[in-house]
This record gives C-alpha cells, sequence and structure tokens, in this order.
C-alpha cells in the first residue's frame, strides 16, 4: 500500500520487464481494446512512447503527480485473464482508480463497465446474468455505502447458490484519508457484514497478493455450492503507480476451476439399486442444472427409469412438455412414492412434510411409512450458521454431499446396469401411465387458464397465454421470477433450454425481479435471444433505476407488468392476522396495498428511455400492445407493457 | 414463552369451543344471497386475495367459480379450514354475509369453450 509519491521511471521499467508471466495470461490480455497498451505480460508496464516523452519534459509534474502505470491497471489485467464480461457498478470514489483502469487501460471491454443507479441492482444484475451465461460478473462498490446496498442481493445470491464477484473500494491508511466523506467510507473490516452469507473474502495489501486472491476468489466462487465472494480493493493499491520492486513480481496466476465433486459411488450404487427396484420411485430437482448439460442427464436419467420428474424451478431443470415431468402432480406422486431421489433441493423436509401456518401450527408427513429418501447436495458440503436458508433437518436414507449434475451420469449408467428386463417392461407400463398423466395434467391447465378470460382486472393464466402466442416461434428466454403469476408459463409454455427460466432470488429478497430481469437479457443480447420478464409492481419499485441502465446499455427486454398493485403476499399474511384475531377482516389493505395514487408505470418507464405503456385493463389490448413492445426490442432496445392484473 | 404458550392453549380452546358450539351449517340449501352484494363482501373481506376476483383460483388458492360447490361443504370449510386458508369465525364474517359470497360464487359464468391462444 505504497503512498510514495515520486517513483523513479527508469528503475519501474527496468523492474517491470523481468516479470514473465505471459504464458500464463489467457488470451483476453492480448485481446484488449485498441486504447490499452500492448501487454506482453501482465503486470508489465508497457506504455506508447508519445506518452513517455512528454514526461520526460517535465520531472515536477510527470514523475511525482502523475503515474501511467497504477496498480489499478494491473488489476485489470487479472479480471481479464477471469474472463470477466462486465462490471456492474454505481460509480464511486472509493474505487476511481480501478475505474479508470477499466475503463481506459482496459479499452472498457473484458470487463465492459455498466452504469447502475443501486448496488442492489448491480448485484441482481450479476446474480440472474450467471444463471443464463454460466459465468460471474463482477460488482465493483463502495466497501461502506455500497456493500451496505448491495447486502440484500448479495443474500439473495447466496441462498441461490450463485456466484457474484464482488470488488469492493475502501481506503485503508488513515493518514492517507481525505477529509470528510472518505472516512466515513472507510472501515476497517468491509467483509464482515457479508461474511455470513458470502463464501470468501480478502483485504489484499499487495498486488502480488491482490492477484492470487483474486484468482483464488474465483475458483471458490466457481466450486459448487457456488457463492459470491469479496475482494477489498485499497484504494492506494489501485492509484498508486506500482513500485518497481513490485512490478518485478508481478504476474497472474493461472486459474484451474476445480471439477465439481461427484458422489461417492458406493452411495451412487446404493441410490441406483433403491432407484430400479422402486415401484413409484420419484425425482425431484429444485437448483440441479447448473449447466445446460444439467438438462440433458436429467433427461437421460428419467429415461433410463421411466420415473416421473417434479420440478421445483430453481433452476431450468426439466423440459415443461416432457412426457415425464409430472409436475403439476407433485403431491400425488410424492404421497404414493417409496423412493424419491431429491437433487439440489433448497427443502427437502418441506417437499415430504406439509406444514400448517395457523394459530397451532403443526405439521405432518405426506410420505408413506418406509418411503426410502435420497438427497445429492452439493449445500452439504459448505453451511454457514447465522442465516437460517438450510430449512429443516431432512432425515433422508442415503445422503451424498455432491453436485447432483455432476454425480447424475454415474447414477445413470449405474441404473442402466442393475435394470433386469423385467424390469424394463415395468418401466415402460410406467412410462404409458405417466403419458397419460401428463397430458391431462396439460388439458387440466388450459380448462383452469380459461376461467376468468375476459376479466379485467387481467387474469394471470390469459396474461401468460397472450405473451406465450406473441414470443412462441421466437428464441425467446423468461429472464423472470415467475412465482406470483400462479405458475401459468410453466402451464402453459414449451420450456426446453437451460436459458428458458432462471429460477428465483434464492433468499426472498423482494427487489430482485426488475434487475435480475435486466441480467439475464444482457447475458441473452449477444446471443440474439428475445428476453422476456414478468414483472411484480411491488419488486420494481424497490431500485426502478434499472431500467434506465436497460435503456443505456441498449438491453432488449420486453417487461410486462404483474401489477396488482399491492406487495400481495403480505396483503394475505395481514388477512390471515386479521381473521385469526376476529377483527377488522376488511382493512388487510393498510400498509400493504399500492394504490391511491396508482403507480403510472409506464411514465416511470419513458422517463427513464424506455418504450412503454399502459396501464392496460382490457385483456382484448394486450395483444396489440405486446406486438409493439416487441417491435421495439426485436430493434435491440427494453420495452414495457403495465398491465393490471388478478393478484396471483 | 411458557405463560405464551398457556395463553395461546387457552385461546385454543374457547375456539375450539365455540367452533363446536356454532350450530353446524347442516342445510342443503343456502340462507338467501345476493350475487352483487355478495361481490362487494368478496373484495372487502378478502376471499378475492387467494381465489382471485372471479374465484378463478390460481397458486394462493383452488377455484371456486364454476364448480357448483353445496353450501353445507362451502360455509363449513370457511368457518374451519382443513389446511392453508385462514379460518373466518361467525364474529369475523357474519353468516348473512357468507350466504352473498356464496350466491356471488355460484354466479360465476362457466368458462368460454376452445379458446385458439389455450390451444398451442
Ligand atoms: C389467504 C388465502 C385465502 C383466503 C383469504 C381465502 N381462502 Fe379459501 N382457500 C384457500 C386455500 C389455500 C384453499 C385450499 C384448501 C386449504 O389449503 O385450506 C381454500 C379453500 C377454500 C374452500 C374449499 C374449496 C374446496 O375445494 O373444497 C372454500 C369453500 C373457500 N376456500 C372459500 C373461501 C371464501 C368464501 C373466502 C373469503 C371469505 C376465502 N376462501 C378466503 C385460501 C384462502
Amino acid at each position: 500500500m505504497s503512498r510514495k509519491r515520486s517513483v523513479d521511471r527508469r528503475d519501474f521499467l527496468k523492474g517491470a520487464a523481468v516479470t514473465g508471466a505471459a504464458a500464463l495470461v489467457p488470451d483476453a490480455v492480448a485481446a484488449a481494446a485498441p486504447q490499452a497498451p500492448p501487454a506482453e505480460a501482465a503486470g508489465q508496464a508497457a506504455r506508447p512512447a508519445a506518452a513517455g516523452a512528454v514526461r520526460e519534459a517535465d520531472p515536477l509534474v510527470e514523475v511525482s503527480e502523475t503515474t501511467d502505470r497504477p496498480g489499478g491497471d494491473f488489476m485489470v489485467d487479472v479480471l481479464k485473464s477471469l474472463n470477466i464480461e462486465y462490471v456492474a457498478s454505481n460509480p464511486g470514489s472509493s474505487f476511481r482508480g480501478i475505474h479508470e483502469s477499466i475503463i481506459n487501460y482496459g479499452g472498457n471491454a473484458m470487463p465492459e463497465f455498466l452504469t447502475c443507479c443501486h448496488e442492489e441492482s448491480s448485484v441482481a444484475m450479476a446474480h440472474a446474468y450467471f444463471k443464463a451465461e454460466g459465468k460471474p460478473m463482477a460488482v465493483l462498490c463502495h466497501g461502506t455505502v455500497g456493500l451496505q446496498h448491495a447486502a440484500m442481493a448479495i443474500y439473495n445470491a447466496y441462498c441461490d447458490r450463485v456466484p457474484v464477484y464482488l470488488l469492493a473500494g475502501n481506503s485503508l491508511d488513515a493518514t492517507m484519508r481525505r477529509p470528510g466523506v472518505e472516512w466515513a467510507h472507510s472501515v476497517q473490516d468491509a467483509a464482515s457484514m457479508l461474511r455470513d452469507f458470502i463464501k470468501w473474502d480478502d483485504n489484499p495489501i499487495s498486488l502480488p497478493h491482490f492477484a492470487e486472491s483474486a484468482v483464488r476468489a474465483y475458483k471458490i466462487a466457481m466450486t459448487p455450492p457456488m457463492m459470491p465472494v469479496l475482494i477489498v480493493l485499497d484504494g492506494g493499491l489501485q492509484e498508486d503507480p506500482i513500485p518497481p520492486d513490485v512490478a518485478s513480481r508481478l504476474r497472474v496466476p493461472k486459474l484451474t476451476l476445480a471439477a465439481p465433486p461427484q458422489g461417492d459411488s458406493g452411495a451412487v450404487a446404493e441410490a441406483a439399486r433403491l432407484l430400479v427396484d422402486a415401484q413409484n420411485p420419484v425425482v425431484v430437482a429444485d437448483r440441479l442444472a447448473r449447466t445446460p448439460a444439467g438438462i440433458t442427464r436429467l433427461v437421460e436419467l428419467a429415461e433410463a427409469l421411466q420415473a416421473p420428474v417434479v420440478d421445483q424451478h430453481g433452476r431450468m431443470n426439466f423440459p415443461s412438455r416432457h412426457p415425464l415431468n409430472q409436475s403439476e402432480n407433485a403431491g400425488q406422486l410424492i404421497a404414493n412414492a417409496d423412493v424419491i431421489l431429491g437433487l439440489e433441493l433448497t427443502d427437502f423436509w418441506g417437499t415430504v412434510h406439509a406444514f400448517r401456518d395457523a394459530q397451532h401450527r403443526t405439521s405432518r408427513s405426506r410420505i408413506r411409512p418406509g418411503t426410502r429418501l435420497i438427497s445429492i447436495n452439493a449445500v452439504d458440503l459448505f453451511v454457514k450458521s447465522n442465516f437460517q436458508d438450510f430449512q429443516r433437518y431432512p432425515e433422508v436414507d442415503v445422503a451424498m454431499a455432491a453436485d447432483a449434475e455432476a454425480t447424475l451420469p454415474a447414477l445413470t449408467e449405474a441404473v442402466k446396469r442393475l435394470a433386469t428386463d423385467d424390469r424394463r417392461r415395468a418401466f415402460q407400463e410406467r412410462r404409458a401411465r405417466l403419458e397419460e398423466a401428463h397430458g391431462r395434467a396439460r388439458q387440466a391447465a388450459r380448462n383452469e387458464a380459461a376461467h376468468a378470460w375476459e376479466a379485467s382486472p387481467i387474469s394471470t393464466g390469459r396474461l401468460a397465454a397472450e405473451l406465450w402466442a406473441q414470443i412462441r416461434n421466437d428464441d425467446w428466454a423468461l429472464v423472470s421470477e415467475s412465482g406470483n403469476t400462479s405458475g401459468w408459463a410453466f402451464r402453459l409454455w414449451d420450456f426446453d433450454k437451460h436459458y428458458q427460466h432462471l429460477g428465483d432470488s434464492g433468499g426472498a429478497g423482494v427487489g430482485y425481479g426488475a434487475p435480475a430481469a435486466v441480467g439475464g437479457a444482457l447475458a441473452n443480447k449477444k446471443h440474439g435471444r428475445l428476453s422476456v420478464n414478468i414483472q411484480g409492481d411491488g419488486d420494481f419499485l424497490y431500485a426502478p433505476g434499472v431500467w434506465w441502465t436497460a435503456a443505456h446499455h441498449r438491453i432488449p427486454l420486453l417487461t410486462v407488468m404483474h401489477n396488482n398493485r399491492a406487495y400481495h403476499q403480505e396483503v394475505m399474511h395481514i388477512q390471515r392476522m386479521a381473521n385469526r384475531h376476529q377483527r377488522g377482516i376488511t382493512r388487510a389493505n393498510i400498509g400493504t396495498t399500492i394504490e391511491d395514487p396508482n403507480v403510472d408505470f409506464a411514465k416511470i418507464a419513458q422517463g427513464m428511455g424506455v418504450h412503454a405503456e399502459g396501464p392496460i385493463t382490457n385483456p382484448r389490448d394486450l395483444a396489440p400492445a405486446f406486438q409493439r413492445a416487441l417491435a421495439v426490442v426485436r430493434k435491440g432496445e427494453p420495452a414495457l407493457v403495465d398491465v393490471v392484473t388478478q393478484p396471483r | 414463552m411458557k405463560t405464551m404458550m398457556a395463553a395461546a392453549a387457552v385461546l385454543f380452546l374457547v375456539t375450539a369451543v365455540a367452533g363446536a358450539q356454532t350450530p353446524a351449517p347442516a342445510q342443503q340449501t343456502a340462507p338467501a344471497g345476493n350475487a352483487d352484494s355478495g361481490a362487494k363482501v368478496w373484495k372487502s373481506v378478502g376471499c378475492w386475495q387467494c381465489h382471485g376476483y372471479e374465484a378463478q383460483g390460481g397458486a394462493a388458492g383452488p377455484r371456486l367459480a364454476a364448480r357448483n360447490l353445496p353450501w353445507t361443504g362451502f360455509s363449513a370449510y370457511v368457518r374451519r379450514p382443513a389446511n392453508q386458508m385462514p379460518l373466518y369465525t361467525e364474529k369475523a364474517l357474519p353468516t348473512a354475509d357468507l350466504a352473498h359470497i356464496y350466491a356471488y360464487v355460484q354466479s360465476r359464468p362457466a368458462p368460454p369453450q376452445n379458446i385458439p391462444l389455450l390451444l398451442k
């Protein structure tokens, strides 16, 4: 953390020249944009000759008050080596050094700076972007006021087992802080307030230390169970010239991601035996599919057994129209199961128990006595104690502390080996029954969606059906959470690709939906996918500035408001309390609804440069409004249609 | 904590007894209700929150529209729900109002058939 004001330029160059990590630096460094110096080696101070000449002419100013090789540049080299595409950030002085290095030295590419209006938006964008793209986005914020804003979104990512690469600015050397704000923006231990819900953090005190920790953090974040990590960037380290003795030691460490842990072979064999012998096995998947391979592997296992699959939608796990997709019949299947395989379940206990939220809270088992439970869950490898997202303790029969996606091929192989001809015949019969059940469930969903078809406020079934009609021939992706629209998209749409659904927030911290949709849409942009978002009104209002970010960065995204004019979950909770207390049962709207005045979401979006229309109250107006908005989105920009809807 | 539990236990007994004393809604025909009044009560006391404004149902509560549920079961369920639905006691929601609600639910039309959008 040198705060030396001058540097001997010749020594600096000499020292830098001896670094030799070129072989270890990925192409990203060499591929830096035009403004960037040619980077023969990471951390090497190769600078344009012209700049050097000017510098020689005025030693006082040039040598003591400027530098053309600040520490932040080397940090950018490291970020480039990690192939980080974007850094989402609300600008802040504690990281002005690396900010400037990113845009000028790094050429504002790999990573590109995304201007965000709230740190919560930055993190939630990164959160959903990962689920669509499979690699982490960086987030840059103040170590103090920024991380505090970001904390809730970080908690969501933690609960959702998603890596977010957090970089936070801080000024450690008290004698070098500017009086006033910089003191308020400095902290001894920036990570302390997050340590319960991030996987790892460090506070490097030198650039070589930064390099190792930055690469290590990436590796830790990407090892299942994946979670956010944090590197605190000292201001001096970012802004000061790279000292010559340090320059000679600078190199970017090699990144080798850890292969995800696979279930123990004995446990895999036992699980396969139970599944093959079962009369009524059920496969339940929650945060299973980390990569597109997750879907393929689950289909292979399900077809090897001809077993029903219940998708709990933590990720896009299983094609919605595959005949073995029996998510609609989950309750009945679980009640009749003799073996249940849970793949990365957030809540195995809750999957096999019913819990009653009444004055006297009671629970009961949903399964038959003797039903065998098999769990494959990477979270068993890493659990923290303070925040209670780990749910009730599940009493299972076979538990693999392992990554389910990585374990599935071995399990499927074992199942195929054990399946005798007799069992295969039984599997085929099961398949026939399940195909029929799937068809019936689909028909039932259509019948249900027809109710309240002409209603105003517009039914969520109608909303989903109208939207589907407009996008079904595109390469589409639903980038929103969809918990609050009665699951209509899953019931009516044909999901089969990993990016078509990105799960939900993880921690149920409201305010995730809007920025997550923008982050998911950003990932989809370069693949030419059409991103759509069904957006809750309460969620929208947390940090609406993200719509400006979408407009500014030309992120194509159709947002359809599910505007029920309330924090509706809370309306229901207050109703429950009033009923229980037998008083004021007409007053659950107080403190929970978003009326008087009604929010004009189209106006808000328009004010941020987003094409927008609404509020729409007549369902017959939906199709033309969607068409107009989609025309804008197909041209590469965001658009919004505000729809006044039924509550759920 | 213990006092709280004790109080809760007493409350439970009280409601249980009160529940038992409420005359069982045995009559098969509903007391006279008016669908228009029912629409208002449906909205004011919160049934819409979980069952939808049109009683069409959704993730938070099942469809009640176009099911022709008998009054006996309907009213019994509201008074003593077995699962997630919050109970509505006679004190909070008089039977006369529940009868209006019932009339409203019964008046919800059958859905249109063969909607082209739902066939894709
Ligand atoms: C907070 C949500 C909620 C509210 C408010 C609510 N219900 Fe329900 N209701 C449910 C749920 C959920 C069920 C399904 C059974 C269960 O879990 O208790 C249900 C079931 C029912 C049933 C039984 C349906 C059947 O299939 O047999 C009736 C009748 C009913 N509700 C009527 C009403 C009426 C009338 C009101 C208003 C006075 C109301 N509900 C308010 C959630 C709610």
